[in-house]
This record gives C-alpha cells, sequence and structure tokens, in this order.
C-alpha cells in the first residue's frame, strides 16, 4: 500500500504521522514544493518579530523526525493528477503510483488585480522566503503600507512595528478584520492600533501602484490620495491551491469538497486542511476555513479513513480565530455575527479595550467575541461545540456575559 | 498506575490555598491570578468549584499546536508546554474547550497545569481534600472527559 500526500503543511504533516501510527507497514510520501523541512506559517510573524530563528517555525523538531517514521519527505512539486492511472506527476518527471492519496496543498495569497501590483516593492508575507525577503527590505524607519487587515494582515502587523516600520495600514472593510469581527469589536482595533501609532485607513482601496520619484513606491489610493512607501505588503486574502486539478473529476468549488469522511468526489482521494471545503460545525454548509485547528482536525480523520479505520466521522469544525494586534488580544468563534431570530449578550467597554459578545440561538451559544481577556477563552468553543443548553445561565449570562466559566461548570455538572 | 488530579465541589471551601501554592510553584510569587488552578465561586449556590486542565485524552491543545510545543509527559501523562518552543501564537487557548491553557501576557507564552511534575502543589496545599491526586481511575475526571468526548470527537 502506497500512501501519498500532496502538501507539507500542518494537514500533511498530521495526517502522514496518523498514517503511520496506525499503518507500520505501508509507505508513505509526503510531498512539499517549499525547500525548507515542515514549517508554520502561523510561526512567521514570530521569526519577523525576531522572537524564534528559522528552526522554530518547523513543524517538527527532531532533525530525522520523517526518516525515523518512515515516511519519505519529498520536495517536489506535483504538476498533475491522472486519477485513473492513479498516479501523481512531478515536475521533475517523476511519476508516483498511489493506492490512497491525500490533497493537503493549502493556499495561496490572492493577488488583486491593481495595475503596479508586481513590482518588485511589492511583497505577500505567506511563506519562509517572502519573510526573508520582508526582513532584508525593512530598515527601522522605513515606509510601509499594509493592504488588507484581515487575519493575515493582523496577524503580521506587530512585526512590520517591531522591525521599526513607519506602517500605514489599507482596508477596502470599513473596520480591521471584517470577516472575523463586528462593528465595534473592529473598530475597538482600529483604534487601538492608532493609539500606537499606526496610521489605519479603512473604507480605503489601493487603486495603483507605481514606481516612485522620493521612495521606491507611489501608492495611488482611490480619491486621488497618494502613499510614498518603500515596501508595500499585500495581505489581502488566500485561495485554495486546487489549480492543478483542473483536468480531473474531482469536485471543487471555492476549494476541495469532502465528505464527512473527508474524501472527494473520487474514489481513494481525501482533502484536508486549507485546501479542504469541509462541513462548518455552525452554518452546517461545506466552507473553507483555512485555520490550524480545522486542519489538525481534517488531517487526523482523513488519515483514519485512508486505513479505513471505523468512526473517523467529521462533525465539522467550529469557525475560531485568535488575533494579537500589538498586544490587544480578540478572539471569535462560530456565528460570531449572530443566529437567525438568535439574541445576545453583549458588555462593551471601549476606554479599557475590553469588548465580550455572546450569540446565543434559544439557550444554546453558538458564537461569541472577545477583545482583552486570555484566561478561560477556549471555554466558548467548548459550549458551543457540546451544543449545551444554558437553562438559567443564559439570562446571567446575559446580566454578566464574563461568567462564561460559571457557565460551562454549573452545566456539565461538576457541581454536583 | 497514572494518576489524576480529583477536584470535588463539595468539599472546596473557597480558601484559595491552592491557587496561591500554584502561583508559588509556577511562578514564584503567592498571587492567585498567575495561578494555573482555578476557583469559581457560585454565590448564590454557597459553592465553590476547583477547577484546572483535565490532561484530557483528546489533548486538542497538543494538536492544534503549530510547533511542537506541547508534549505528553509519559510518566505522568500531563500535556505540558515547552516554553522555548512555545512562539505565543495562542491557537492552543481558543482549542482547548475547557478554557484551562492559557495566555501570559507577561511571558508571551502560554501556561497550563502540568501536575508539577507529578506531585502537585495545590493538592498538598488543600486543608480540605477538595484536591486530592489520586489513581486516574478513581477520578471523577473520567466524567468530565466524557463530557468532552461525547460531543467533540470525530466519533460516531
Amino acid at each position: 500500500m502506497h500512501h501519498v500526500i500532496i502538501g507539507a503543511g500542518p494537514a500533511g504533516v498530521i495526517a502522514a504521522e496518523t498514517l503511520r501510527k496506525y499503518d507500520k507497514k505501508s509507505a508513505i510520501t509526503l510531498i512539499g514544493d517549499e525547500p525548507e523541512p515542515p514549517y508554520s506559517r502561523m510561526a512567521i510573524p514570530y521569526l519577523l518579530m525576531q522572537n524564534i530563528e528559522e528552526q522554530g517555525t518547523y513543524l517538527r523538531k527532531g532533525n530525522d523526525h520523517y526518516r525515523r517514521l518512515a515516511i519519505d519527505l519529498c520536495h517536489d512539486r506535483v504538476i498533475g493528477l491522472d486519477t485513473a492511472q492513479k498516479q501523481v506527476h512531478l515536475q521533475n518527471d517523476k511519476t508516483l503510483n498511489y493506492d490512497k492519496l491525500l490533497i493537503a496543498t493549502g493556499s495561496h495569497p490572492v493577488t488583486p488585480p491593481i495595475p503596479g501590483i508586481t513590482l518588485p516593492g511589492v511583497n505577500h508575507c505567506w511563506t519562509l522566503a517572502d519573510a526573508r525577503q520582508i526582513a532584508a527590505k525593512i530598515k527601522p524607519g522605513s515606509k510601509v503600507v499594509l493592504m488588507g487587515a484581515g487575519f493575515i494582515g493582523c496577524i503580521i502587523l506587530e512585526a512590520l512595528v517591531k522591525r521599526g516600520a513607519e506602517l500605514t495600514v489599507v482596508e477596502q472593510g470599513d473596520r480591521m478584520v471584517p470577516r472575523m469581527m463586528n462593528e465595534k469589536a473592529g473598530n475597538l482595533i482600529k483604534r487601538w492600533c492608532i493609539d500606537k501609532g499606526i496610521r489605519v485607513l479603512t473604507s480605503t482601496r489601493v487603486e495603483a501602484v507605481e514606481s516612485g520619484q522620493a521612495s521606491r513606491l507611489s501608492i495611488k489610493l482611490a480619491g486621488q490620495t497618494t502613499l510614498a512607501a518603500d515596501l508595500l505588503v499585500s495581505a489581502t486574502g488566500v485561495q485554495p491551491n486546487i489549480a492543478f486539478l483542473k483536468n480531473t473529476d474531482i469536485k471543487t468549488e471555492q476549494g476541495i469538497l469532502i465528505d464527512r469522511h473527508m474524501q472527494t468526489s473520487v474514489a481513494d482521494i481525501y482533502a484536508a486542511g486549507d485546501v479542504a471545503q469541509g462541513l462548518d460545525f455552525s452554518s452546517g454548509e461545506n466552507t473553507v476555513q483555512a485555520i490550524q485547528p480545522t486542519a489538525a482536525e481534517h488531517a487526523q480523520i482523513a488519515a483514519k479513513n485512508m486505513l479505513g479505520l471505523p468512526g473517523a466521522r467529521f462533525q465539522g469544525a467550529v469557525n475560531m480565530n485568535v488575533l494579537d494586534t500589538l498586544g490587544l488580544i480578540s478572539s471569535s468563534f462560530g456565528l460570531w455575527m449572530g443566529a437567525d431570530s438568535g439574541d445576545q449578550a453583549e458588555r462593551y467597554d471601549p476606554e479599557n479595550f475590553k469588548y465580550l459578545n455572546l450569540q446565543f440561538a434559544d439557550d444554546v451559544l453558538v458564537g461569541a467575541t472577545t477583545i482583552g481577556f486570555t484566561q478561560h477563552v477556549g471555554v466558548l468553543r467548548g459550549l458551543i461545540q457540546n451544543k449545551m443548553h444554558l437553562r438559567d445561565w443564559k439570562p446571567r449570562l446575559q446580566q454578566d456575559p464574563s461568567r462564561v466559566m460559571d457557565a460551562w461548570l454549573a452545566t456539565h455538572q461538576v457541581l454536583a | 498506575m497514572q494518576k489524576s488530579l480529583h477536584l470535588d465541589a463539595y468539599k472546596c471551601t473557597g480558601c484559595l490555598q491552592c491557587e496561591m501554592a500554584c502561583s508559588y510553584e509556577k511562578e514564584g510569587a503567592f498571587n492567585p491570578a498567575k495561578s494555573r488552578i482555578k476557583v469559581f465561586t457560585f454565590h448564590d449556590l454557597g459553592r465553590f468549584s476547583p477547577y484546572t486542565c483535565t490532561q484530557c485524552a483528546e489533548a486538542w491543545c497538543l494538536h492544534a499546536c503549530p510547533v511542537e510545543a506541547i508534549t505528553t509527559n509519559v510518566a505522568t501523562g500531563a500535556k505540558e508546554v515547552n516554553e522555548t518552543l512555545c512562539v505565543g501564537c495562542k491557537v492552543c487557548t481558543i482549542s482547548c474547550p475547557f478554557g484551562t491553557i492559557n495566555y501570559n501576557t507577561e511571558t508571551h507564552k502560554v501556561d497550563k497545569c502540568d501536575l508539577c511534575g507529578g506531585d502537585p502543589a495545590c493538592a498538598k496545599a488543600c486543608p480540605t481534600e477538595a484536591i486530592v491526586y489520586i489513581d486516574a481511575e478513581q477520578t471523577g475526571y473520567d466524567k468530565m472527559q466524557k463530557y468532552a468526548q461525547l460531543n467533540l470527537t470525530q466519533g460516531e
């Protein structure tokens, strides 16, 4: 039996390890198209902040980790897939036969259709190679424009500032992290950044990028304003890596459609992680979540199903994110925007940069947003995913939403 | 034989000795705010509930960690954070459905109960046996773990 995994990010690596945990004999090939050992993009901000070395981003620390598990780590790029012959075609003319295939190719940053976006002063911040370029380009006092204040923009924001950038953030939406935070929360984060000396332009679009006179770039904003910049960091979102599936019968929408066993529309082919469009716990629809915990869950379930182990059926992942924006910590879970005909509990303390919002459907917690909280935040996930009826704890939470931990203890009979 | 912490809300008087002992053991300061075990107060019920990590078998925190900073101590079963490897990304803090791994804004790393390497300070400090460190099979933690597994795992 030969298991082939395309993509050596967290989903690919965890799947390979899970396969090996339950199957000591089969051959496992893990294909990654970047030159480094498998690493975590999540760790790149901390590399840019110089908190860690490149090795600190590696998913696994042992030098012989993959060899020890007899996982054949192959640095190559998949250029085609023949689902009839069960073959994967690699860039170096090699062809691999597979019995079971996992597609965990992740995503790539979107290049927005803006004139001048390919100029040398424009960078994504996605790979280790990108991080090295950014590190080389930012000197203390460099004028840097960050295009996009979504999740990725916000997690790299602090690193850009710590490297000495004089930063301007340009975001199309009317607030920061508009797809993760409501208006109050997104604007609280915006004000925090402005208070820290960052220029934040929301409801603003970059129209064109040109080579500048005094500085490297001249960035034209809609409405005729122009920003001078040494570097433009483009962080306007990511898209699943599915282009290589074009001539196959694997069904895709935004990402690769998977069932609750992580199988694609083609037998013996599975998908996991950022490339997969799988069940969302809250909406009941198939979505691309592109978050680390979901990738880890997908990978374990996919591997078990590739081995035909019983009971590995996906219950859907709660979409969730945690952000640290210049020291202001925020998180959102599930239906943070609220459910149809649901109601909410809210505590808004803008002076102290604190915000807590709970969303209910009937007496079940279905979503939450926090700003300025670091203790017991995970219990929000527990309450959402366990669908626990809060009963008399709902009015209590509406009075004081900070008592979520108490509500968990009371409803889980720890007190009984 | 693996041991685990058994927490009994009935026996807890809310004296917070456990929080003092934990913060002193782990942070070198008598400061309940830094304790990894917390006592929750239910005024209306006149009850107190000590609560910390169950060292659960699912180990949501461990699986969510992108840089292998959380591992299982094979002797104690505790899920332990390697502070050198932790980058402070906080993904574990939203992944743990029990809310028992938390970000420390001073160290920029995450903190959780590690059973003090097999000799938990909270249990030693508890004057009423509301916190005891005993054979894992006897503990009510099983109950909590079952609640978690019931609904959260991918099993049928």
